[in-house]
């Protein structure tokens, strides 16, 4: 059935803009957890056509409740305003997916590390990669249960962070601790910008 | 293995075996798009309430400008067509190029001269 082309008047629709603020971690840290449980929408899934056949596999230890293998993007949507839309992307959690990190990073607000203290190493890669391209990060320690419980200073010992960089406990299935997450994050990314324009100044 | 009681045509064309058209096929072997760059979060709108099959548009080009009668992410496309990102880019070039889609680049935090934007996303997660 053809109804024809109908078309909308033009400059009838302004579309708002949108940013992006990343969610990194070890595989089955909580990254798709964290964007389900601000996201306005379940969160959904993309896929890169990988060209390179799989190196390695998924190391299931201290994780037996994660059975399946994130091989794209899990990623959710808040909108902020009728300007403004806000995109968390939960980053691959593989190293092989590097190629996709840098797209992801470019032009984003900044990023949170997740980190599970049982698997602290873990999240070494993307402390590596946010500290060498300057992108603002913070690092959330998600408390798994049955996990020990280790004080804040320590964490930031163990993954010799830079002492500007804050370090905070969430439970990444809560809504309010995943806000709190996310806005410690954005007022961390306004003082590096800020540290850096005096710097340039 | 083989299933029972299914023809040899359905045999393989399970979830498990992946698209039965490969993306290279729908884009017509086109690894980039004719125009544009299409970042993950540049939002989509379809310019028309319906277009009609026309000469070089396939059912995923109808079926982007259908579901871009809504605002939508090039992430957010490839997710609801079940698309790769890269494939989704090639279809876009082609509707830009035609003008069935209109489309708002991210924005960048780095050229903005104030907090605006953080102080924006601020509040809005807080009024969540």
């Amino acid at each position: 059935m053809d109804y024809g082309h109908s078309e909308r008047p033009p400059g009838a629709v302004a579309l708002p803009t949108a940013i992006k603020i990343l969610v990194a971690g070890g595989f089955g840290v909580g990254k798709t957890t964290l964007v389900g449980a601000v996201s306005e929408t379940r969160p959904l899934r993309t896929e890169e056509v990988l060209t390179e056949s799989g190196v390695g596999i998924d190391d299931l230890s201290g994780v037996e409740t994660k059975r399946t293998t994130t091989v794209a993007m899990d990623f959710g949507r808040i909108t902020i305003s009728d300007d403004l839309v806000l995109y968390l992307f939960g980053t691959p959690g593989q190293d092989r997916f590097w190629f996709v990190w840098d797209e992801l990073a470019l032009g984003a607000i900044g990023a949170v590390v997740l980190a599970d203290t049982r698997r602290l190493a873990d999240c070494f890669p993307s402390i590596d990669y946010f500290e060498g391209r300057g992108t603002p990060f913070l690092v959330a320690v998600n408390c798994f249960e049955g996990a020990r419980q280790y004080r804040l200073d320590e964490v930031q010992a163990a993954l010799n962070l830079d002492p500007e960089v804050p370090v905070l406990l969430c439970d990444a299935r809560q809504r309010e601790s995943a806000k709190e997450v996310l806005i410690t994050m954005v007022e961390h990314a306004m003082k590096v910008r800020d540290a850096r324009r005096r710097g340039v100044e | 293995m083989t299933v029972q009681g299914e023809s040899a045509d359905h045999q393989w064309v399970d979830d498990h075996a992946g698209p039965v058209v490969r993306p290279y096929a729908v884009t017509g072997g086109r690894a980039r798009p004719v125009t544009g760059t299409f970042d993950l979060i540049s939002l989509v709108m379809a310019t028309r309430t319906d277009v009609s099959p026309e000469i070089g548009l396939g059912p995923e080009h109808l079926a982007i400008v259908g579901l871009c009668q809504r605002m939508q992410s090039v992430a957010e496309i490839a997710a609801h067509l079940d698309l790769p990102v890269g494939t989704v880019r090639v279809l876009l070039g082609d509707l830009v190029a035609r003008n069935l889609v209109q489309i708002r680049e991210p924005q960048s935090t780095l050229g903005v001269p104030d907090h605006s934007i953080f102080e924006a996303v601020i509040n809005g997660l807080r009024a969540l």
